[in-house]
């Protein structure tokens, strides 16, 4: 808990949250913190008038309960090696081919190999829900198993729908909800990137699970994101907000436009180093759902 | 109903009988009575030794190699330090001892020993870990190698499977000697299990992951080796962190039990003709590496030599007659010698000799040399498993070191017989009886100290045994 800085959300808005994570907002968050919850909840909001943001309306989800390919409504790919590496230096060849992502038991599983194909030594897949499923606002979560070892790069995030063909990356913005480097399996990353604050530059935080690691179970890795802030989430903890404020002097908030999902692991590149001979291949990240809720505000007042 | 009554009755009487029993017996299991309890404290040393633990050095050790220093410690008030000897201290050759609580802890909570340590120069511990009560050592666990600095660092070493230890006396062990001839201290504080929660992606292996092919015969035991029994754990700092854990960890399984069984403790009984495959879980995880056991039958040992007068045999190998003093059966000669192996137990009490990539190998026994002057005769056994080609052959040389009795000097002389391919069967024992007086370029013998076994790579697996003199 000690992630959270508490006088600054004290100062933002407070998204009432969905009945799952309310429940579980009292056991976990400090006193303050729930008590001011439970005074919007009640209607008694302490301010001339409060703006409580809602997620309880799924726009998309996807359980991963038919086995065989994703489902091809939902999920496209990136194929290939992209330009430079995907512009990180990366070591691997995405495919589409049941070696490298298949939904099985449940579950999908995105696997990781090691394995001469198309000039690569590694093979992996990228999934992305561009031209498929695109939202502007809301709660977009999923529960994840990751992958570990050094230069394992397991990524679920999102890239902003470009304006025009010649609108390019950081100015589409991205948001970060889950990205750790498997060489330092107890570290959730979350990330904001857009124009002036991008790749290292990136607004981010890293949250470090106590007595716990990320890779040997599932977690839920969410956002809420409303139309000036992201709230960053494992499980029922509330780790980071960023709001516009925290951005660079004069730098643009490129956050109010439609946004499509992504999930990958990537092998090696400036992020994580190359793997080594420690690196254990094949690995897989497994993804148990993925779920979207519609952002709601309803204005109070008093 | 009837019977219904009986069995009532029947249940009655001995109830009966049992209650007449408990009475008449003098002890009474009291009420009070509990399954055994075993502490579960986790501290081993943090400033002191922990309740029940114990400091046994290693025979041959320096004995005072451990004390407590309140001087150098990383947190609280005292540390252990370690004082590893020079090469040659007279008061042991290594620093090395055990911890154990004899009393014996519950360790099933916890998923490391940890601790902190560093050293007067950058060192490397040959050898610590926990498991060892100077006992049956069961749940013997080593880190080999373990790089120390002269700074304060937090060791991990992961437990292999905790719900193992439920009565663990082994708390800590080490065993450490001079570096390159150098002694020097370390100390190491904050000793204790620990539950850190982030020992994960387990990785056990048998024969260090290998799967390897193995001949073996019937009654004829073997052992799964300890040291390629490993755990390996990936820890909260990315590294994967690797130690020797005892076969008792393992739970080990043979695919044809009527081919090879296979004990808790690895040693493998060949029991029929056959083909199996000896496979281990750890902690229901299967481990990696696997060994396939082909059972061709009974092993065909060589034939056993004849009683002798001892005053007329001078023995180098063999399980029939008193053996002299022998320095090696491989001397590893570089750098030209390709030949691997050497003495093998087959069973208990009976030896032979196995050699691979044979070109050349020696044996030599020069503490002291053998006078065979009142010998006639060399004896010795040899099988070849592999086809004869014609090209093959076999060459035994002896060489004598002269008055000196040492290698060199310009007194030394040697002289071989070769044995061609049509002298040679393939898969049976070949007994050589060869006159002492066909090595004619031996000038002397009585000073023998080596015999040579050559083939200069046309024969690659050689058997071995019965190599001695004698007179008839």
């Amino acid at each position: 808990m000690n992630q959270i800085n508490l006088y600054k959300m004290k100062k933002r808005i407070i998204p009432k949250r969905y009945s799952y994570f309310q429940s579980n907002l009292a056991g976990t968050l400090s006193g303050f913190l729930c008590a001011a919850v439970l005074l919007l909840n009640s209607g008694c909001a302490v301010d001339d008038t409060q703006t409580v943001a809602q997620f309880t309306e799924i726009t998309l989800q996807d359980e991963f309960d038919t086995d065989g390919a994703p489902n091809s409504s939902i999920w496209g790919f990136d194929i290939g090696t992209g330009q430079n590496g995907w512009g990180n230096n990366e070591l691997q060849y995405y495919t589409d081919r049941p070696e490298n992502v298949t939904v099985n038991n449940g579950v999908m599983v995105i696997t990781v190999r090691e394995e001469s194909f198309q000039g690569s030594n590694y093979t992996s897949a990228r999934l992305i829900t561009k031209g498929k499923f695109e939202q502007t606002y809301g709660r977009f979560e999923a529960r994840i198993r990751v992958p570990y070892g050094q230069g394992i790069w397991p990524a679920f995030w999102m890239l902003g729908v470009e304006d025009s063909p010649s609108e390019i990356w950081p100015f589409i913005g991205e948001i970060d909800i889950m990205e750790m480097r498997g060489q330092d399996p107890t570290t959730l990353i979350g990330s904001l990137h857009g124009p002036g604050y991008s790749a290292g530059e990136a607004i981010s935080k890293e949250y470090v699970l106590q007595n716990d690691r990320l890779d040997t179970g599932f977690h839920i890795y969410g956002i809420e994101w409303g139309p000036d802030y992201v709230n960053y989430y494992i499980d029922d903890v509330l780790y980071n907000q960023i709001t516009p404020e925290d951005l660079p002097e004069g730098s643009e908030w490129v956050f109010d436009n439609d946004f499509y999902i992504l999930m990958n692991v990537a092998v090696g590149g400036n992020f994580v180093g190359s793997p080594n001979a420690e690196t254990v291949f094949p690995q897989t990240m497994l993804v148990d759902y993925f779920r979207a809720y519609r952002y709601s505000r309803y204005p109070l007042t008093n | 109903m009837k019977n219904r009554k009986n069995i009532y009755l029947g249940s009655t009487l001995l109830m009966g009988f049992i209650i007449l029993f408990m009475t008449g017996c003098e002890r009474e299991v009291s009420d009070d009575v509990d399954f055994a309890s075993f502490s579960n404290n986790p501290n081993v040393f943090i400033d002191g030794f922990s309740a029940g633990l114990e400091y046994l050095p290693f025979g041959g050790s320096k004995l005072d190699a451990f004390s407590v220093d309140s001087e150098v410690k990383y947190k609280g008030s005292a540390s252990m330090r370690f004082d590893v000897p020079n090469f040659g201290d007279p008061a042991g050759s290594f620093a090395g001892a055990i911890f154990p609580d004899m009393g014996g802890r519950d360790l099933s909570e916890y998923d490391a020993l940890t601790f902190w340590a560093k050293a007067t120069r950058a060192g490397t511990i040959n050898e610590i870990g926990f498991g060892n009560d100077f006992g049956e050592n069961k749940y013997l666990v080593t880190r080999q190698n373990l790089r120390i600095s002269t700074t304060w660092t937090k060791y991990t070493i992961p437990l292999p499977d905790p719900q193992k230890l439920l009565a663990e006396k082994g708390m800590f062990w080490y065993a450490e000697g001079p570096e390159d001839g150098d002694g020097y201290s370390f100390w190491i504080d904050e000793l204790k299990f620990e539950k850190l929660g982030t020992v994960a992606q387990p990785r056990p292996a048998i024969y260090g992951g290998d799967d390897i092919e193995v001949e073996a015969f019937i009654n004829i035991q073997g052992k799964i080796p300890d040291a390629g029994l490993t755990q390996t754990f990936n820890l909260a700092s990315g590294v994967n962190e690797t130690v020797i854990a005892a076969p008792s960890y393992f739970t080990f399984s043979s695919s044809d039990t009527d081919v090879v069984i296979v004990s808790e403790l690895g040693v493998l009984t060949p029991i029929g003709v056959g083909t199996t495959e000896i496979t281990a879980t750890l902690g229901g995880v299967r481990a990696a590496g696997s060994a396939t056991l082909e059972v061709k039958g009974g092993f065909e040992f060589a034939p056993i030599p004849p009683a002798r007068d001892p005053a007329s045999v001078i023995s180098i190998f063999s399980d029939a007659y008193a053996n002299v003093p022998v320095d090696f059966y491989n001397g590893f000669f570089a750098p030209f010698q390709t030949t691997l192996g050497g003495a093998v137990e087959i069973n208990e009490g009976e030896n032979i000799i196995v050699y691979e990539d044979l070109n050349f190998v020696a044996t030599e026994f020069k503490n002291p040399t053998v006078n065979a002057t009142a010998m006639t005769h060399f004896h010795v056994d040899i099988k070849i498993d592999e086809t004869i080609d014609s090209a093959d052959f076999i060459a035994v040389e002896l060489g004598d070191f002269g008055p000196n009795a040492a290698f060199g000097g310009d007194d030394d002389s040697s002289s071989r017989i070769t044995f061609d391919s049509s002298a040679l069967v393939s898969g049976e024992w070949i007994s050589l009886d060869i006159p002492l007086s066909d090595f004619t370029g031996l000038t002397s013998r009585s000073n023998l100290a080596q015999i040579f076994f050559i083939s200069d790579a046309t024969i690659s697996g050689l058997l071995v045994d019965n190599m001695y003199f004698y007179t008839e």
